[in-house]
């Protein structure tokens, strides 16, 4: 009871604080200095008609190979977590039933699609709304899809390992290929800026993107294939 | 228009907060703090709308010249990217130790845990 009427009071205190935050907004009438810089300068500085995508990948790039990291240690960490409960190879999914051919049927036709959109979300990033994370997450909702329609299916573990070390390695050599090419760690004009808004365009946002999309997916493909394989599964 | 995104991403940190406080079963915690983080993405994109103005993508809508007076701040979507991404990776973090602790007693009831309870 008493806990109860705390977590009640606590809450109310904190919509009151909420509640003067959202009384009190008003929202800006002009670009604050930081975003009116990335606006006037998305078409020389990085050639990116997506603003968005220029800060994560070039403007902010540092910060977007810190959060790849942290999504690789979050990975490491749960098949470390998961590695005990571990069932041995060919005992899991032995209590499923079958899936059925409709869902079986229907997983291999929307796989290949799912796929595709992945791959297109990631190569327009610079020039529409998506790029790497979301096309990753993309890529590993189609695992995930293969993962439910087929659960005793196992994956290649080192494949997906190899795809995430090898991208996540390139990704860091691009970063130095623009410490000695161009402005700095992670610069785009390592490669030329071409003509804004083709699909091949802006210096090394694409080739970024692809990297980003690569590691990301495989590091949510290995996040789902370790909740997967555990023993109740 | 933005006042109320904002609201509605306080009533969602509001009510995530809540449930993770009240509920007794680990799994419902866990998605009461994935409302919670939802709530905060809400309020940080709500922050950078500019009334009247569109995405901050260059194309024939938003001529280079003028984007600066016709775009909403860029920053707080690449935040939020940045955010949903780490959120899914905690949530998978979450749903892990979950796993393991419900392994060790075979129930998610948080009353059971009771070693660091004092």
């Amino acid at each position: 009871m008493i806990r109860n009427v705390l977590i009640a009071g606590l809450v109310a205190l904190l919509g009151v604080a909420f509640w003067t935050l959202a009384a009190g907004y008003v929202p800006d009438a002009e670009l604050n200095r930081t975003a009116a810089y990335y606006a006037a300068n998305a078409q020389t500085d990085v050639g990116a008609p997506n603003i968005v995508t220029g800060i994560i990948v070039t403007w902010r790039g540092l910060d977007t190979l810190g959060e790849v990291t942290v999504l690789f240690l979050t990975s490491a960490i749960i098949a470390l977590v998961l590695a005990q409960s571990k069932t041995p190879p060919g005992a899991s999914g032995a209590g499923f039933l079958p899936s059925g051919e409709l869902l079986t049927t229907g997983s291999r036709m929307l796989l290949p699609l799912i796929t595709l959109l992945g791959a297109y979300v990631i190569m327009n990033g610079h020039l529409t709304p998506g790029g790497g994370f979301q096309g990753g997450a993309i890529l590993a909702s189609g695992v995930l899809l293969m993962l439910l329609a087929d659960p005793s299916h196992r994956f290649a573990h080192s494949v997906i390992a190899r795809v995430e070390s090898i991208s996540g390695l390139a990704y860091v050599l691009v970063g130095l290929a623009g410490m000695a090419l161009a402005g700095g760690f992670l610069d785009n004009g390592i490669l030329p800026l071409g003509r804004f808004g083709a699909m091949l365009s802006a210096g090394a946002i694409p080739l970024i993107s692809v990297l980003i999309g690569l590691k990301v997916g495989a590091e949510f493909s290995s996040i789902l294939e370790s909740l997967e394989e555990t023993e109740d599964a | 228009m933005a006042q109320i995104a904002l609201a509605t991403g306080f009533v969602l940190i509001l009510a995530g907060i809540y449930g993770a406080l009240t509920n007794r079963d680990i799994l419902r915690m866990i998605v009461a703090f994935t409302i919670a983080d939802t709530g905060v993405n809400v309020v940080l994109v709500a922050v950078g709308f500019l009334p009247g103005r569109t995405a901050p993508i260059l194309d024939a809508a938003v001529p280079v010249a003028q984007a600066a007076e016709r775009i909403i701040d860029p920053v707080p979507q690449a935040l939020v990217l940045t955010a949903i991404v780490i959120g899914l990776g905690i949530t998978a973090l979450m749903l892990a130790y979950a796993y393991r602790l419900f392994r060790l007693r075979g129930s998610l009831d948080i009353s059971n845990f009771t070693e660091l309870k004092w």
